[in-house]
């Protein structure tokens, strides 16, 4: 098969695959046209059941009480994820200069308060938007703005203070759904008069370890010798 | 016409042109980003069709749901994306070997 023969036949399916892929688009948007404009769904249950959750902002509500299973095992997805990518190599890491003093009081000021947003975004998350994920997003940019401005901390710390935080969260979920197994008779049932409290204690760890995972994804692989 | 159902649709087209993008480009870290279109074009349908409650607060658990699935995208991307760089430091090439595709695009 020469060259314009070959340029002739993709160019042809190409336009072949622009028209299977229109059709399903069409497909997809008659099956979104075709739904009730309004839909209850599960808002109605979520309200009645809101005052047993121990927060009023019916997704923290959701995420961390009634589908409770989800966000634990997205933990687990988090982790094995950054298993995956440090079993692919070492990190490089990302410099080995001192910051430009400009870049580096920048960087020292916005840093305390990233930690702070963080906290707060926890703390508000019982009863306004805000929450676990979007604490540990902050604090996450906060670590990889350490990393890409060269900032060190000045002390070097050994690799396993690290492991114990990622696994902080998860180990955190799992340990309070198995303690309240006796009590409830169901893994991850909250007493409603505690559940406020276990909430934010899951989440505060659930924080942490969001945080330093998506900055240790953010590096590529595994810690070094000289990390 | 609301613009709920705009938003819903505007997702149903971020998807396919998503998987237009996968199909057609070689490079994989095009492929990864049309990956993550597609994601996208998901969670704005997810959270459109939500929105549809007459009381007008949205359903919190499609809410959930996207916040937890924007987490695992995330993480699935980050493999990818290191899975990708592991590809290019052993190969050299950022695609891989295929003869004969008639779809792909060269770059």
């Amino acid at each position: 098969m020469n060259i314009a023969d070959r340029r002739w036949l993709s160019l042809a399916f190409r336009w072949l695959l622009r028209l299977l892929l229109l059709l399903l688009a069409g497909g997809l948007a008659y099956a979104v046209l075709s739904l009730p404009d309004q839909a209850v769904g599960l808002t109605n249950r979520v309200a009645a059941n809101l005052e047993t959750s121990g927060v009023s902002n019916p997704v923290t509500a959701v995420l961390l009480n009634f589908r409770g299973y989800d966000t634990l095992l997205e933990m687990a997805v988090l982790l094995v994820a950054l298993l995956g990518v440090w079993s692919l190599g070492i990190a490089v890491v990302p410099c080995r200069v001192d910051p430009e003093p400009v870049l580096s009081m920048l960087v020292g000021g916005l840093v305390p308060m990233m930690i702070l947003m963080a906290g707060y975004l926890l703390w508000v998350g019982a009863d306004a938007p805000g929450g676990a994920f979007q604490a540990g997003s902050v604090l996450a940019a906060s670590g990889i703005l350490l990393l890409l401005s060269c900032k060190r901390l000045p002390v070097r710390l050994p690799v396993w203070p690290l492991r114990l935080v990622l696994i902080l969260g998860l180990a955190t979920f799992v340990t309070v759904g198995a303690a309240l197994l006796p009590v409830n008779g169901f893994f991850l049932q909250y007493p409603p008069g505690l559940a406020g409290a276990l909430i934010l204690f899951i989440e505060a760890a659930a924080t942490l370890s969001i945080g330093v995972t998506l900055a240790a994804l953010f590096l590529g692989g595994r810690p070094g010798p000289d990390a | 016409m609301n613009s709920l159902l705009l938003y819903a649709l505007a997702g149903v087209g971020l998807f396919t042109l998503g998987l237009y993008a996968l199909i057609v480009h070689a490079h994989l870290l095009r492929k990864i980003l049309a990956i993550n279109v597609m994601g996208s074009g998901v969670f704005l349908v997810l959270v459109a069709l939500g929105g549809r409650t007459p009381g007008g607060a949205p359903d919190p658990v499609p809410h959930a749901m996207v916040i937890t699935g924007i987490v695992v995208a995330v993480s699935a991307t980050a493999l990818a994306l290191a899975l990708l760089l592991r590809v290019q430091a052993k190969t050299g090439r950022t695609r891989f070997p295929e003869q004969g595709n008639i779809i792909l695009k060269e770059y």
